[in-house]
């Protein structure tokens, strides 16, 4: 077997078993959090008898272990179960629910890791000259204005006052592609603007790294011009740090937007998660936090494999 | 100005206003003639309802948990969803009057203790079914059944027995209530077919519109139901969009650019700002909840009457009222009754901020000078920990060691409110006074929150219930009111304002006391010009 798919055989055996580990510390968090789905739901209009009646109803009468047994035993089979607090199919409504988040997620990515590989780019290119100031004092700016914050200006500047977008993502599945981005631009806008200074350093950071090198001297000294070293001979060998930085933040636009979603009333998986942990809606939990861990553990994986075959000395070991 | 020209123009809608007055006024404000003219017609047009159109509302209160069960409803997105496809017997008008729905006329016997409801003949439900009295008996039984976990549990639960007799619904309490027809009402108490036994949440009565698409937390829409028994009067909207617009910068800013037509909740801070802006005004009424800090009667520190009165004494009313709700609300005098309800007694004296008395009764109290906690958390209302701090620093004024400890939101209302002797919460009232008193100040109820057991009053309560006099009621209510002001475990500074915002091509639009956004009937009973 090749080395490398053996790798990703193992790497794929790991990550199942962290899956189990995550979905068991999920499950007894969210057990050791105060009060339990049925309080929850009642809220202040709760009495002995009302909860006595709801926890009997949605089985949280029983232990928690076999509440947990069951819920793997229906996973292994495709079967995420029923939501505690409204009935729902868990499967249905992640379905939707994922779909939006990853519709968001690929397109801020899609404008935020080209962009910011390119300004990263030409900030090596001009170094500690005023386009490299200009990019980094931009992007850093903006990631370091909390998210909320950037929304609120975008909103009340292109919403409010020109008109040019709607203030909150009203998108539903039966709209075309150009009115679900016109619905998505500001969210996309503030993801982009949230996620690009922490990829853009790291290119800058790795490609400065390697123009350290002898070889990059070399590639100079026979007249290549200063865009093309870069490009060329320094980037290719900076590209295991970029992913690694790239990927990160992926598995934030996808399970870390939920700040985002909030100001623009985006029905993703963040809003799902957070709804379900304060009504204590174990399954949904669980579900959501098992597609998480899978995200991450899956990106982590992909960034694992494109360093290794990026780089020679890792992709033919001793 | 502006306050001004949308003032007259209401008053023209309203028929209040001629055409010449109205010119003559403009003018006096600096408006050309053409423009007043233009605007004089659009008034005058908007004063007949258009059908057509589909109102959109940003509401606050959803989560993707939310139910179409009725007995499960408890925030406000789920009601304002709710009132668009489900009715109940009957509603209470914005002025405490009752209207039937479902129900066409009632009346009870001279003890109050049997209702006879007469179910409206001809209208069906949304699936092409007949209502019946049998249904409504179904319903009453699904939310008084002992599985039940409805919200109206409590309301319903004094129902000793039910029929249907023909077209006429009769139950009968244990105790007399005279105000049966008002709890009836309830919002969770929808009729369904079958009463909901079959599938709870199919969204399927006799409301003016039906449920199209549901999406928990996301959007729910409406069309309007062809079938409705309530004719052309109501119910002009194509369709109705409730969406969950849970961050309030996102709901304003959904108002202001169109979005959507109406908002609730908008916060007291943004409220005049708001009302600032073009094409929309921020409509406020003053309704029956109220902020609370409440102390268990029956624990020390708070089982001394001289410190709880001290802690009334030493709050700041008009400070709260003015700070924390910025002047939309009104001055609470620590019984969970104002002038919203019916039978109020207004000659009970308000109390006042009063050092010199609260320094008096906390010397009295003997209490031992060790800090008294407060719990509060930012969910226990909106407010609710920038008063704690404003208590706190009247409370040490008058000496009294008055400590607040913040607790988390999550898990406020099933760790600390009903369980910590003194913390923040909130009521949202109730539509008559025996309704509130049944449900936190009767020794067996489930929500005693100030842990107020007390005989005498629970007699008065039972006495009052069943008492057809008006004013034998009045007066029992009164004592019962005073009783809680100087010797209950409630301190209430103040009652809080429905505070909406309306765009201005919503017309029909009038504040109901009962509940935010004309008390959800909006969508019914407003129309765009």
């Amino acid at each position: 077997m090749h080395p490398i798919v053996k790798l990703v055989a193992q790497r794929l055996a790991l990550g199942a078993l962290l899956l189990l580990a995550a979905s068991a510390l999920i499950f007894g968090l969210t057990e050791a959090l105060p009060g339990d789905a049925a309080q929850a739901i009642l809220g202040q209009a709760a009495t002995t008898e009302s909860l006595a009646n709801l926890r009997e109803e949605m089985g949280l009468d029983r232990p928690a272990l076999t509440r947990y047994f069951e819920w793997l035993g229906g996973i292994m089979t495709g079967d995420m179960g029923l939501a505690l607090t409204n009935k729902l199919d868990i499967a249905t409504s992640i379905q939707s629910r994922m779909a939006n988040t990853l519709f968001l997620a690929f397109w801020a990515a899609l404008i935020s890791v080209p962009l910011a590989i390119l300004l990263g780019l030409i900030a090596v290119r001009y170094q500690n000259r005023w386009p490299d100031k200009m990019i980094s004092g931009v992007t850093l700016a903006s990631i370091s204005l909390p998210e909320f914050m950037i929304a609120y200006i975008l909103i009340f500047f292109f919403a409010v006052k020109l008109f040019w977008a709607p203030s909150f993502a009203n998108i539903s599945p039966s709209m075309d592609l150009l009115d679900k981005l016109h619905a998505i631009a500001l969210p996309v806008a503030v993801l982009v603007m949230v996620v690009l200074a922490h990829m853009m350093r790291m290119t800058r950071a790795a490609i400065l790294n390697v123009m350290q090198s002898a070889y990059i001297e070399t590639a100079e000294l026979k007249g290549l011009s200063g865009f093309q070293v870069i490009a060329r001979h320094a980037f290719p060998n900076a590209i295991a740090p970029i992913v690694n930085v790239v990927m990160i933040n992926m598995a934030y636009l996808v399970v870390g937007v939920v700040v985002v979603e909030v100001v623009f009333a985006y029905p993703g998986m963040g809003q799902y998660l957070v709804d379900a942990v304060v009504k204590r809606d174990v399954p949904v939990v669980l579900a959501c936090g098992v597609i998480f861990a899978a995200v991450y553990i899956l990106l982590n994986i992909f960034a694992d494999v494109v360093s290794i075959l990026t780089n020679p000395r890792l992709r033919h070991p001793k | 100005m502006k306050d001004q020209l949308n003032y007259m123009a209401q008053n023209v809608t309203d028929g209040k206003m001629t055409r010449r007055e109205f010119m003559g006024k403009a003018a006096a404000l600096g408006v050309s003639a053409a423009v007043a003219s233009s605007m004089f017609a659009d008034a005058a047009k908007a004063a007949s309802p258009v059908k057509g159109g589909v109102l959109k509302m940003g509401v606050q209160g959803g989560e993707s948990t939310n139910s179409q069960d009725p007995a499960l409803w408890a925030s406000d997105v789920p009601i304002a969803g709710g009132r668009n496809w489900g009715e109940t017997l009957v509603e209470v008008g914005p002025d405490g009057s009752l209207e039937g729905l479902v129900a066409e006329s009632w009346e009870g016997s001279s003890d109050a203790k049997t209702w006879r409801f007469k179910i409206r003949q001809g209208i069906e439900f949304s699936n092409g079914k007949s209502v019946t009295a049998e249904d409504v008996m179904r319903t009453m039984e699904r939310h008084t059944n002992e599985d039940s976990q409805s919200g109206a549990l409590g309301i319903v639960k004094g129902i000793e027995s039910m029929r249907a007799d023909g077209d006429v619904f009769e139950l009968t309490l244990g105790v007399g209530n005279a105000d049966m027809p008002y709890l009836i009402g309830d919002y969770h108490l929808v009729i369904q077919p079958d009463g909901g036994f079959g599938n709870p949440t199919e969204a399927v009565s006799t409301g003016a519109y039906t449920l199209e698409t549901d999406e928990p937390g996301v959007r729910m829409t409406f069309k309007r139901n062809p079938n409705y028994w309530g004719g052309d009067a109501v119910a002009h909207y194509d369709g109705v969009e409730v969406i969950t617009l849970n961050d309030a910068t996102a709901r304003t800013a959904a108002l202001q650019s169109g979005q959507v037509d109406i908002i609730n909740r908008v916060e007291p801070k943004i409220a005049q700002l708001l009302d600032r802006a073009p094409n929309l005004a921020v409509r406020n009424v003053s309704g029956r909840g109220h902020y609370v800090f409440i102390m268990h009667v029956d624990t020390a520190p708070f089982d001394v009457n001289e410190l709880r009165l001290a802690l009334k004494y030493a709050v700041n009313r008009e400070e709260m009222v003015e700070k924390i709700l910025r002047g939309y609300g009104g001055v609470g005098n620590d019984m969970p009754i104002n002038a919203a309800y019916p039978l109020f007694d207004e000659s009970i004296p308000q109390r006042a901020h009063d050092m010199a008395k609260a320094k008096e009764h906390y010397e009295k109290s003997g209490h031992d000078g060790s800090p008294i906690i407060l719990r509060t958390a930012d969910g226990a209302f909106p407010g609710a920990v920038d008063a704690a701090a404003l208590f706190q620093q009247s409370a040490q004024a008058a000496g009294i060691p008055l400590e607040i400890k913040r607790e988390p939101n999550d898990g406020y209302w099933s760790e600390v409110w009903n369980k910590q002797p003194f913390c923040c919460s909130y009521w949202g009232g109730r539509p008559v006074q025996d309704q509130m008193y049944s449900t936190a100040y009767l020794s067996t109820a489930d929500w005693n929150d100030t842990r107020w057991k007390v005989a005498a009053f629970d007699e008065m309560l039972l006495s009052a219930r069943a008492e057809l006099d008006e004013a034998k009621r009045k007066a029992t209510y009164s004592q019962m009111g005073t009783m809680i002001r100087d010797e209950g475990g409630l301190i209430l500074p103040m009652f809080n304002d429905f505070i909406d915002a309306v765009s201005n091509s919503v017309q029909g639009y009038e504040p109901d006391p009962n509940g935010p956004v004309m008390n959800w009937y909006a969508s019914k009973k407003t129309w765009k010009a």
